[in-house]
């Protein structure tokens, strides 16, 4: 399909806006300053201050003089911006994309391929708009074309029409100044020293002698205005492809009522997302409610899914989180994630349990909803001697281990996490200990095994190796102790228990 | 035989479901098993472990890993639910455990560790699930013995408060602890972990004490055990 696309100019974006807050402005000249270099320079102009001769750029004070009885408004850094938002999300209404013109901070730009006939082809379309927003009090000017950069250069510039017909943008360029190309003062400043004051002076001549000149982006501002070259638009709401919204004619307050809107768009967006071969990995339930206040609760899966009952499971846990007040009259479900399902094939007998099995799987999703993804671990072997390093943590529930678990040595079934000091007698240099002392109970050591010598990993940290020994007391409990550094250095070696053995 | 057919109607009015026949598997307990209703380890049901001292929580650990071993040999994924979890991943590849089949939950509280109990009971595509909590009222191991009882998950509770001897409905209760190990002819080192199994409470069984060894492979059990200074018979040690 052709692609079409609008460019809304606010001429006076900020004037506008201020006359709308205050009518009592109409007839009084004002301007907006921002303070710049200590003093007030002008950055909007309402159309009575412009009359006198006032401009952007002009000092507030050298304004004043020329306009008696200019109001001087204070101007805030990004006002446009949060204006231009506001606008735009307000713009959703006539296309899905829109867009921010970010070069001139002042004007929309709307994606609008297979829109337009809705209101009955694209001149009924740009009236409806036009129309619209002059009764909310904005003077714009629109241009429809097949790239933004024509529609944002006719809409600025153009003189004839803003209807430009898909495949004449070039030439509805031809006769405008080049400052519709959206180009920055400086290339504009060498075009004009040159007397390049319309496009169709230069935009015959070959691509090397104007890169050479004007640079590659001036190139590129030509190409994305004749539509050789694609211009990407972001989008101020990014369209949720799977998204269901449930209005209450009575505002719901219940537990009940909140669980029975929640299974219904469920099952709407579940069906849908079947059909598609699609599961949720993330869902946003939000709930608009009569005090106009938003609640919103989310959930994830570690795996896609379209189940009801799971997902519904997960949103179970959450009912709490959501205060009804005086009532919700509007929910929306979004799934903003989402992936390609994998049907797995229909086992003949049971399949095989494990980690990837479904119903762990679920299991996971309901501890993660509830308690956090992070109290999940899983370990894995990992190719390190130093005990505490010696497993680590996967990343995903089916990640397999590179290496394999080491089993020649004796590791204890209880580690602590930090090794604990202990008063040992010991004979030296090797023996392992005669009885140690931990939380003031005597141990006589009956039976012993090792030294077992671990490095510490000299280019991770710096410290004292250890001696590995496996005692077992006259009870028979079984210790992990070490002695942290060599017996007779300058630094002071020590004894430490740092784990029980079955 | 008379007496043995009495023995399985009794069983059969006490509300004791038997297993079928060809399911009956050995868990390799050895003698233990018999201590049990039908001479089964009973695998859907609440394993309840008291463990004190650290040294009686390595044990049991230990002791559960070599029942995990038997358990987990399908393939079956495992919990592990605790708050203060010292197990040491790397270990249970000793008693055949493969470690990367257990999932840990550490959470900060123990209502969360009995959530997740409950979860992980009810959810058939585990073999078994450990807790370890300090304390398990009446209502709470009812709750677990329910959701045990529609999956057929085995549960481990690792009870580490003694004192506190609410009764549970769990059907067996163990503390096991550790002994001094065994070595073939005074040889130095140590010798396989050996421990004093003590059943105290089977529902439909007989109570015991036992004398085992894991083995490397396997538990073994030790036949000539003389009387030793078991660790539960010591009082008044800090708990650590």
């Amino acid at each position: 399909m052709q692609r079409r696309f609008v460019s809304i100019w606010f001429r006076q974006l900020l004037a506008d806006w201020q006359l709308i807050r205050r009518p009592e402005l109409k007839d009084v000249p004002f301007v907006f300053a921002a303070p710049d270099h200590g003093r007030m320079m002008i950055t909007a102009v309402c159309p009575i201050a412009s009359d006198f001769g006032v401009e952007v750029g002009m000092r507030a004070a050298d304004a004043k003089a020329i306009c008696p009885g200019l109001e001087v408004l204070d101007d805030k850094q990004g006002r446009p911006k949060t204006l231009l938002k506001g606008l735009g999300e307000w713009c959703v209404r006539y296309s899905p994309i829109v867009a921010i013109d970010e070069f001139g901070m002042d004007g929309l730009l709307l994606d609008v391929s297979g829109c337009t006939h809705l209101w009955g082809g694209e001149r009924g379309y740009l009236k409806e708009i036009v129309s619209r927003l002059k009764s909310k009090g904005y003077t714009v000017r629109l241009a429809i074309a097949d790239t933004p950069g024509a529609a944002w250069a006719v809409s600025h510039y153009g003189k004839v029409t803003p209807l430009i017909p898909t495949g004449e943008q070039v030439d509805a360029l031809l006769d405008l100044v080049p400052d519709a190309l959206r180009l920055e003062e400086t290339v504009l400043a060498k075009l004009r020293k040159l007397g390049f004051y319309q496009i169709k002076s230069f935009i015959g001549m070959p691509r090397s002698v104007l890169r050479r000149r004007f640079g590659e982006d001036f190139l590129l501002r030509l190409a994305q205005a004749i539509g050789t070259e694609n211009e990407v638009l972001v989008p101020l709401q990014v369209p949720i492809p799977f998204s269901e919204r449930l209005a209450c004619l009575e505002p719901i307050k219940t537990r009940n009522g909140i669980e029975i809107a929640i299974n219904k768009l469920l099952e709407k967006l579940c069906t849908r997302m079947q059909a598609e071969g699609k599961g949720l990995r993330t869902g946003v339930l939000t709930c608009y409610r009569i005090d106009g206040k938003v609640v919103r609760v989310d959930i994830g899966t570690s795996g896609a899914t379209h189940s009801i009952s799971h997902l519904f499971k997960l949103f179970q846990l959450k009912i709490d989180q959501i205060r009804p007040a005086l009532g919700i009259e509007l929910f929306v479900l979004d799934a903003p994630k989402v992936d390609d399902v994998e049907v797995p094939q229909e086992e003949m007998w049971t399949s095989a349990p494990g980690l990837d099995d479904k119903s762990v799987i679920r299991l996971l999703d309901r501890v993660a909803g509830k308690v956090g993804f992070q109290v999940i671990h899983r370990y894995l072997p990992a190719t390190k001697y130093w005990p505490e390093r010696s497993v680590q943590r996967a990343v995903s529930v089916t990640e397999k281990s590179v290496t394999t678990w080491r089993v020649n040595k004796p590791r204890p079934t209880e580690l602590l996490k930090i090794p604990v000091p202990i008063e040992v007698m010991a004979i030296i240099p090797d023996h392992p200990p005669k009885f140690f002392i931990y939380k003031g109970v005597r141990h006589m050591v009956a039976k012993a095994d090792g030294p077992e010598r671990i490095e510490r990993e000299w280019w991770l940290d710096q410290g004292e190796h250890r001696d590995y020994y496996q005692v077992e007391d006259e009870q028979g409990g079984r210790y992990w102790l070490f002695r942290s550094g060599h017996y007779g250095s300058d630094n002071k070696y020590k004894w430490f228990i740092h784990g029980f053995f079955a | 035989m008379l007496f043995q057919k009495l023995q399985q109607d009794i069983l059969l009015w006490q509300g004791f479901k038997p297993v079928s026949a060809g399911k009956a598997e050995r868990i390799g307990l050895g003698e233990i098993e018999n201590s049990f209703p039908g001479s089964v380890f009973p695998k859907k049901a609440i394993h309840e472990f008291i463990t004190v001292l650290p040294e009686h929580s390595a044990a049991s650990d230990g002791f559960i890993a070599g029942l995990l071993a038997v358990l987990m040999e399908n393939g079956a994924a495992c919990v592990w639910a605790s708050t203060s979890r010292r197990l040491f991943p790397a270990s249970l590849s000793l008693f055949n455990v493969e470690p990367e089949r257990i999932i840990f939950m550490d959470v900060e509280t123990e209502k969360d560790v009995l959530w997740i109990t409950e979860e992980a009971l009810k959810c058939e595509g585990l073999a078994a699930v450990v807790a370890e909590v300090n304390n398990l009222s009446l209502i709470e191991s009812r709750r677990l013995q329910l959701a045990v009882e529609s999956s057929g998950v085995t549960g481990f509770i690792l009870r580490k408060d003694e004192n506190k001897t609410t009764s549970t409905v769990a059907t067996a209760r163990w503390r096991i602890s550790p002994l001094p190990s065994h070595t073939e002819d005074g040889m130095p080192g140590l010798g396989f972990p050996r421990w004093q199994v003590e059943l105290l409470k089977v529902r439909n069984g007989n109570p015991g004490s036992f004398v085992l060894e894991w083995a490397g492979e396997k538990f073994e059990e030790v036949k000539k055990a003389k009387k030793q200074i078991v660790w539960s018979e010591m009082e008044g040690r800090q708990i650590g």
